[in-house]
């Protein structure tokens, strides 16, 4: 941790009221991380950054800056594509997850994602929350009755389908999906959940629905999300990264990035006048 | 004027009736095919009345004629005088009628021309009756006697004064020959069959011992033993047969013909009899169906040309679905392959196009390819390892059931292959994401989500594959099948599949009744019927694929998404 803080600039939230957070755990710690796509499009560049434990972090800037990208970064998804390169460390808990030795499809599990679209799969909203189970091999009705009731509680979705369960999940309205993506993702119980623009397709209410779902489940995970809309980013996040052009150009509580910026690119972008 | 016509151009108007043009005209095709064939195929079975009549062209003597009228048509008078027959030259035209006079055994033909201007004293007694026998075709007369071994029945002349009373006499004694008859073919069909095949496993049994220098003392003898419990076994049944064949030959029914002459059936050799002049609407209604039944459910009898085509109907379905069961799994693996694990370059393009190729190259060379490859190569080594025994007879390496199927598989392989591809192009990224996010592993995805979500279109393929299969003929006739089978290639003897007999086809079945046939007449009808069934079976086989397919889509809708 001592070196992640020393490299440079604002690598850990700071700020007035940031001295609670600061003591909180780092849980992810990224060290220079650089990521090519094809040949020669470096989409980021010498990221370096620590992101605490069980808080909300929030990735703002304008589109194509690379925070999808980031995002993509601690699950590994980016290993889908063809010709895409990384250099650099992600360690989640100390553990470098570009390592050789990494299990993708355990990392995947301990590091759940939700994408921009609900994308629930054409089976039963049962099994769509009961799939990661299964997929780990648990065939126990009732340990798998258990986890789906509780991960659509947690979701805030269980009384909305509670009676039904065996329909068929593309029946729900959009939030409702977007929703039990979540309830999916966390029912296989991950450590740290990246939300990417979860709510950029759904409607004022969904958005709200969602926005409290992440208030409530930011004591149990270590939450990452990107968003376009800064309120969302200002109204659900801890803390706050600002980034232009795949670099990180600002790091630090919620409050202080939206207060009280200290760059002016920072600062341009969320008055307004940039991006 | 041309004001209205211009607008009535431009807004399409020529353009929508040309279209519903073009689908108006592909119905009517479709439907006429389809009525064309029920018209002559369904007619067939009906039971028309038998008309007696006098037939006298000038300058000949005067002959009585039996027979069913088939059709009547108008022909030039030079074109009967070409064939020899007096014409009247101030007639340009004449009608003539086509006849059905059955008796082969007396008249030589069954069929024949009539000039209609020559037929007088049209008459249809009721005492005429339809024998339709095993052999000989069909036999028009009048019962006057039955006979019980060779003697004449005291009564029967008298009942023949009474006709209903000797017919209801004749009645009673063909269902006891059918009964026997019926006794008689599972006897032979089945039980004889059974121990025939017995023997003969215990003879490959006893080479391959003999090859394979294990014979021993004690073998022999057990195998003596065997042989010798099959070989009385069998000699049971032969009496038993025996002494059916006895019984059912007991009776005969002595019949009057044309012009007096007296013939005497064996009962045992008559499949169906009625008498079409008195039976009501629900008798001819009755002995129709009884007809169509035993054209769906009974074995072929002469040549083809009468009975049943059930053979045919089920050695078509079985080839199909071992050609399903084959093709399928060999088709999806090969797409996912290709489609999800190969790299995407310039190689799997290449395999692609090849892919689809193959779709094109005509069906018989794929008829040559099986017989060269999968006959005379796999074939002739499946037999010299493992059924050396039974040498020469070939067993695999000869034309047969499963090496159709494999032919007519690797015919339809590519169908399904791109047909699944596109199904699994379709699956939208962010499902299979979805599912990699969760921990699951690429094949976990594409076994758990892709796959069945992919399953429609692998439907798709394979009702494809089946509407190319079924209607498949040509490759067939070098791979398998054949004019008559004497047994079903899925039955009660051991091993309940018989995967290297050859077996019947409707399509071939078709082309032997209508091409290879020495009675065209007696045919004609059968080839309308045995397409109309064709088409029946593989639109059956189609329904059930796409019913399927619709299931599974209801199930996975999600590829609008």
């Amino acid at each position: 941790m001592e070196d992640s803080q020393s490299t440079n600039q604002p690598q850990t939230p700071a700020g007035a009221d940031g001295e609670a957070k600061v003591k909180s755990e780092i849980c992810i710690d990224i060290k220079k991380l650089n990521l090519y796509y094809a040949k020669d499009t470096h989409a980021l560049k010498d990221i370096t950054l620590a992101i605490p434990r069980n808080q909300v972090t929030a990735f703002i800037g304008p589109s194509g800056c690379g925070k999808s990208s980031l995002l993509r970064c601690f699950n590994r998804m980016n290993d889908l594509i063809d010709e895409c390169r990384i250099k650099g460390k992600i360690n989640i808990d100390g553990v470098n997850i570009y390592d050789k030795k990494t299990d993708i499809a355990d990392l995947r599990r301990r590091v759940g994602m939700v994408f921009q679209k609900p994308n629930p799969f054409p089976k039963s909203v049962y099994e769509n929350v009961a799939y990661g189970l299964r997929i780990q091999g648990i065939k126990s009705r009732r340990i798998l009755d258990e986890v789906v009731e509780n991960a659509l509680r947690s979701a805030a979705l269980w009384d909305e389908v509670r009676d039904r369960l065996e329909d068929n999940a593309l029946e729900l309205s959009g939030g409702q999906q977007q929703r039990l993506v979540i309830a999916r993702t966390i029912a296989v119980e991950p450590e740290v959940l990246l939300l990417d623009e979860p709510a950029s397709s759904l409607d004022p209410i969904s958005t709200l629905k969602i926005e409290e779902l992440i208030n409530e489940l930011r004591s149990t995970f270590t939450i990452l999300i990107v968003t376009h809309n800064m309120q969302q980013a200002a109204r659900v996040s801890d803390h706050a990264a600002f980034m232009d052009m795949g670099n990180m150009i600002e790091f630090a509580s919620t409050d202080v990035l939206f207060t009280n910026p200290s760059e002016k690119q920072t600062e341009d972008y969320i008055t307004g006048r940039y991006g | 004027m041309s004001k209205k016509l211009r607008k009535w151009l431009r807004a399409g108007s020529p353009w929508v009736w040309f279209n519903a043009g073009a689908v108006a005209i592909s119905i009517i095709m479709v439907a006429g095919l389809i009525g064309l064939l029920a018209f002559h195929g369904l007619r067939h079975f009906w039971p028309t009345d038998v008309m007696q009549a006098r037939y006298q062209p000038p300058g000949l003597p005067a002959t009585e004629v039996i027979g069913e009228l088939i059709e009547s048509e108008t022909v030039l008078a030079e074109r009967l005088q070409d064939s020899g027959v007096d014409v009247d030259p101030a007639k340009n035209f004449y009608q003539r009628d086509l006849w059905k006079f059955g008796n082969r055994e007396i008249t030589g033909t069954d069929f024949g021309w009539l000039l209609t201007d020559y037929i007088s004293e049209k008459k249809f007694p009721d005492a005429l009756t339809v024998l339709e026998r095993q052999q000989w075709g069909n036999f028009y007369g009048i019962p006057i006697a039955l006979l019980e071994r060779g003697e004449t029945l005291a009564n029967s002349r008298a009942q023949a004064e009474n006709d209903s009373l000797l017919w209801a006499e004749l009645q009673f004694r063909l269902d006891r020959a059918y009964e026997l008859r019926e006794e008689i073919s599972s006897l032979q069909g089945q039980e004889l069959g059974r121990v025939n095949s017995e023997l003969e496993r215990l003879r490959l049994l006893e080479r391959a011992l003999v090859i394979a220098d294990e014979m021993s003392p004690t073998l022999k003898q057990e195998i003596n033993e065997n042989r010798a419990t099959l070989e009385s076994r069998l000699l049971v049944i032969q009496l038993r047969l025996n002494r059916l064949k006895a019984e059912i030959s007991r009776d005969s029914v002595l019949m009057r013909a044309v012009n007096n002459r007296e013939v005497q059936i064996a009962l045992e050799d008559i499949v169906r009899a009625y008498q079409p002049n008195q039976l009501g609407l629900p008798g001819k209604f009755a002995v129709y169906f009884s007809r169509l039944w035993e054209f769906l459910s009974a074995e072929p009898r002469e040549a083809n040309t009468e009975g049943g085509v059930f053979p045919a109907i089920f050695g078509t379905v079985v080839m199909v679905l071992l050609m399903s069961i084959i093709v399928t799994p060999f088709g999806v693996i090969a797409a996912i392959y290709l489609r999800e694990y190969a790299k995407q370059g310039l190689v799997t393009r290449l395999i692609r196009i090849a892919v689809n190729n193959l779709a094109g190259v005509p069906s018989i060379v794929y008829g040559v390819f099986g017989l060269g490859f999968f006959i005379y190569f796999i074939g002739g080594e499946i037999d010299q390892l493992f059924y050396a025994e039974a040498l020469p007879a070939p067993t695999f390496g000869t034309p047969g059931l499963l090496w159709a199927s494999l032919t007519l598989a690797l015919l339809t392989v590519p169908v399904v292959i791109v047909a699944t591809e596109e199904g699994l192009t379709r699956i939208p990224r962010s499902i299979r994401e979805g599912s990699l996010a969760l921990g699951a592993t690429k094949f976990e995805t594409i076994w758990r989500v892709v796959l069945p979500m992919a399953s429609p279109a692998m439907m798709t393929g394979l009702i494809l594959a089946i509407a190319r299969a079924a209607g498949e003929v040509a490759p067939l006739m070098l791979v398998g099948v054949v004019k008559l089978a004497p047994s079903l290639p899925v039955n009660g003897i051991y091993p309940y599949v018989h995967l290297d007999q050859q077996f019947m086809h409707l399509g071939f079945h078709i082309y032997d009744v209508g091409f290879q046939s020495p009675n065209v007449e007696a045919a004609r009808p059968l080839v309308f019927a045995t397409a109309l069934l064709l088409v029946i079976v593989i639109a059956v086989l189609n329904l059930t694929a796409a019913a399927l397919r619709n299931r599974l889509r209801e199930n996975y809708q999600a590829l609008d998404v």
